[in-house]
């Protein structure tokens, strides 16, 4: 098959590298060869951080490129539009659509653009933006916002629920299953 | 067993299976996880060593005691243990020595950007390059293999995206080398002049040997292509650019080891394509080793010095189309690290940047004082140049610098390398003010243990060394600390100590924002009828504070509620939450 691409991106501490993690232990089950690459370091401090999750036959470079992301999940709104020039022409964008000020913005020496979600949508990318903070919350912790946006994943893409279960119950501490599980499902419903 | 790990946990793996005993190693990005990792075997004493000096004279050490070793350093750190490094080359080994090195091609994480496979070179310590983590773990097993053959320290050489990427790789059993025993060697291990002229020959002839091996080593493989066209040379990650970029349309040489590199296979490779083409990160280090052959060969006229390659560059040189793709065209914002909300290092900066003082900066999350709003540090060079280079700008500038500028460094950073510097205001008497950020922690690398924190690499107690009981030690007699969240604690402090006619030392002590133990007193409440829309809290450029229709909004998922820009606020619109 050819090489499946899906760039996590976000700010630094928003948990991108648990999205990661759930997703490499997924596909390893399924046999494929997997890549999964993070940058560490001085970025995860607040930051603009981004992952990539290849799979296939045989994956090789451990980066994505410009033009080859079949999925970019967003931890944020700004950084799904930052990343828009990674994605194949009519990928999908899922993303989250809260906003976190830069620190240029904060300062008030750049502006924090308008209307993002409607712009991507006009460069024939698929944007599906959910409240994903809103519904980690209602699950019980804003720090669900991964699970979440894992749930709005699997809509995309053909794992079982059972899969999907295994591959939480394998990367969260079982004091916060039950709630990660309620926010991976809150995220496929919503 | 087949699993996902990334390149540091394979490497660590490997070090494990081939029945490591020993690691000593300073943290430092991208390299630290190998030793992380490897503290998680229980077979394997791990620790975090001061600085990377001591970690590899630690790890020769425990070489010569019999037991394989390790230690583990970034690009930059290789440069500390330059000294012990050049000298191992000479003395060689008892048990099996790996320095493990990762660069940082990119600066994802660095101050520069240096190509530690000149170090190789220089010292004449053999260097392999894995391309993935199961190079990493398989390489880690064969590089004891060829230090205890060769009598040599062998570098595995990582980089930021071998050592963090995971891919697959499939485990084995640790197997113990039979222990070997000590024993008294003066003309192999006393480097002094009349047995190191003797040591000398012995390692230009393992140089040669190693080169021999390189010759026919499975790791320097040949991989066939459709078309001779071109031939392309390549290791590590730029490995797997090529393949991804032009699968197997050209024949591939995949050097696993950089250093020394085989000769009569590349000329022989070269023979069998019309053009050779090398394709490497940084310098052109395979290059020059070909054109010394006396090969036509095009490498860094393609592909640049500077920054990472990636599987487009490689199309693009290629002549492949690259895949199409579509910029938003809006322009985005960028979002640079920042220091985290309720950093104890932040109100420090705001105070120096109030008083207008010159400050030499050093490694770590506290060189983000530089950045706006803050733009707090003239400085920053390496580990340590904070409090030397103050001195120097001390004695040359006079009593008007002396006055005018201090030093600032985090507690990790001090013992590495700034307590030589202290040694030197003490000793050679500049009447210098150095300010420590003793965040009890080492933070940038995502906190380690150090010598000031109590606790080892293992997590359990030690000895705790006191930074008042060291700064006294070398000769400082002020020495006082402040809590970095009471800001007019500081700016006295700091006003003081600049007045004194002697040389100081403001210890600003408070435990990293992000430790779990640390107990905050939660977010700030804004309250937008007092505020006056000032600004002046935005000078502390907090991630939690921003504007909205011109009043103070307080963002409850970042603020841990330190206070300091309550302490900003003349109208009271920023207090204690509930």
């Amino acid at each position: 098959m050819e090489t499946k691409n899906i760039m996590i991106v976000g700010v630094g501490g928003q948990g991108t590298l648990l999205a990661s993690k759930l997703l490499g232990r997924l596909l390893l089950g399924r046999g494929y060869d997997v890549k999964v690459s993070e940058v560490h370091g001085m970025s995860q401090r607040g930051g603009s951080v981004v992952t990539y999750v290849r799979w296939g036959d045989q994956v090789y470079s451990p980066i994505i490129d410009k033009g080859e992301a079949d999925c970019i999940l967003s931890f944020e709104l700004l950084e799904a539009a930052r990343y828009t020039e990674y994605l194949k022409p009519g990928g999908r964008i899922i993303v989250n659509s809260q906003q976190v000020n830069p620190m240029p913005v904060i300062a008030g020496t750049a502006v924090y653009p308008e209307g993002l979600t409607e712009k991507m949508a006009a460069l024939e990318i698929q944007v599906d933006a959910i409240n994903a903070l809103a519904l980690a919350e209602e699950a019980g912790s804003s720090k669900a916002v991964n699970l979440v946006l894992m749930g709005r994943l699997s809509k995309h893409f053909d794992f079982t629920q059972e899969e999907w279960m295994e591959a939480i119950e394998h990367s969260v501490p079982p004091k916060f299953l039950e709630m990660n599980k309620k926010a991976f499902e809150l995220g496929q419903s919503a | 067993m087949k699993t996902l790990m990334l390149g540091n946990e394979a490497v660590a793996r490997g070090l494990y299976e081939a029945g490591c005993s020993f690691v000593s190693s300073y943290p430092g990005t991208p390299s630290t996880e190998i030793t992380e990792c490897a503290a998680k075997y229980e077979e394997i004493y791990a620790e975090w060593a001061p600085n990377e000096k001591v970690a590899l004279e630690a790890a020769l050490g425990a070489s010569l005691a019999g037991k394989r070793s390790f230690c583990a350093m970034k690009h930059v750190g290789l440069n500390v243990a330059a000294d012990p490094l050049f000298t191992i080359s000479y003395t060689g080994v008892n048990a099996g020595l790996i320095i493990g090195v990762a660069d940082d091609a990119g600066m994802h994480s660095s101050q520069n950007e240096q190509d530690s496979r000149h170090y190789a070179k220089a010292s004449k310590v053999p260097m392999l390059e894995p391309a993935d983590s199961a190079e990493g773990l398989a390489f880690a097993k064969l590089a004891y293999e060829l230090s205890e053959q060769y009598d040599t320290a062998v570098l595995l050489k990582m980089c930021t995206r071998v050592s963090h990427s995971q891919s697959v790789v499939e485990t084995g059993e640790r197997r113990m080398p039979a222990q070997k025993a000590y024993e008294k060697n003066p003309a192999k291990y006393i480097m002094m002049p009349a047995n190191a002229k003797r040591r000398h020959p012995e390692v230009e002839a393992r140089t040669r040997a190693l080169t021999e091996w390189a010759e026919t080593a499975d790791i320097n493989r040949i991989e066939p292509g459709q078309k001779n066209t071109y031939g392309i040379i390549t290791s590590s990650t730029c490995y797997q650019y090529v393949k991804e970029a032009l699968g197997d349309a050209y024949p591939v040489l995949k050097l696993g080891m950089i250093w020394p590199m085989p000769e009569k296979k590349i000329k022989d490779f070269a023979a069998t394509v019309e053009k050779l083409i090398v394709v490497e990160e940084l310098d052109g280090f395979i290059e020059t080793h070909c054109m010394s052959l006396g090969l036509a060969v095009s490498g860094k006229e393609l592909f640049s010095e500077i920054g990472e390659l990636s599987q487009n560059v490689v199309k693009e040189k290629f002549g492949v189309p690259v895949p199409q793709n579509k910029a938003l065209g809006e322009d985005i914002p960028m979002r640079p690290p920042v220091m985290c909300a309720g950093c104890p290092h932040r109100s420090i900066f705001y105070v120096l940047k109030q008083l207008n003082l010159t400050v030499l900066g050093d490694i770590g999350c506290y060189t983000l004082g530089a950045v706006q709003p803050l733009g707090a540090i003239d400085t920053t060079v390496c580990m340590g140049a904070s409090v030397s280079g103050l001195h120097g700008f001390v004695k040359a500038g006079g009593e008007e610098k002396a006055k005018r500028s201090v030093a600032v460094i985090g507690d990790s950073t001090f013992i590495h390398s700034g307590v030589t510097g202290l040694i030197n205001i003490a000793y050679n008497e500049s009447n210098s003010t150095v300010i420590i950020l003793d965040n009890s922690i080492t933070g940038m690398t995502g906190h380690q243990q150090n010598p000031t924190t109590g606790y080892n690499l293992k997590g359990d107690p030690c000895t705790k060394i006191s930074l008042e009981d060291l700064c006294h030690a070398v000769g400082i007699k002020r020495v006082r600390v402040v809590d970095p969240y009471d800001m007019e604690a500081c700016r006295t402090a700091v006003k003081e100590e600049l007045e004194a006619e002697e040389p100081s030392v403001i210890i600003s002590r408070r435990p990293c924002a992000l430790l779990k133990y640390v107990k905050h007193p939660g977010p700030i409440c804004a309250d937008p009828e007092k505020c006056k829309g000032c600004k002046a809290c935005m000078n502390i450029g907090c991630p939690a504070i921003s504007m909205e229709n011109g009043r103070v909004k307080i963002d409850n998922t970042l603020c841990v509620g330190c206070g300091v820009c309550e302490q900003l606020c003349k109208f009271g619109a920023l207090g204690a939450g509930n």
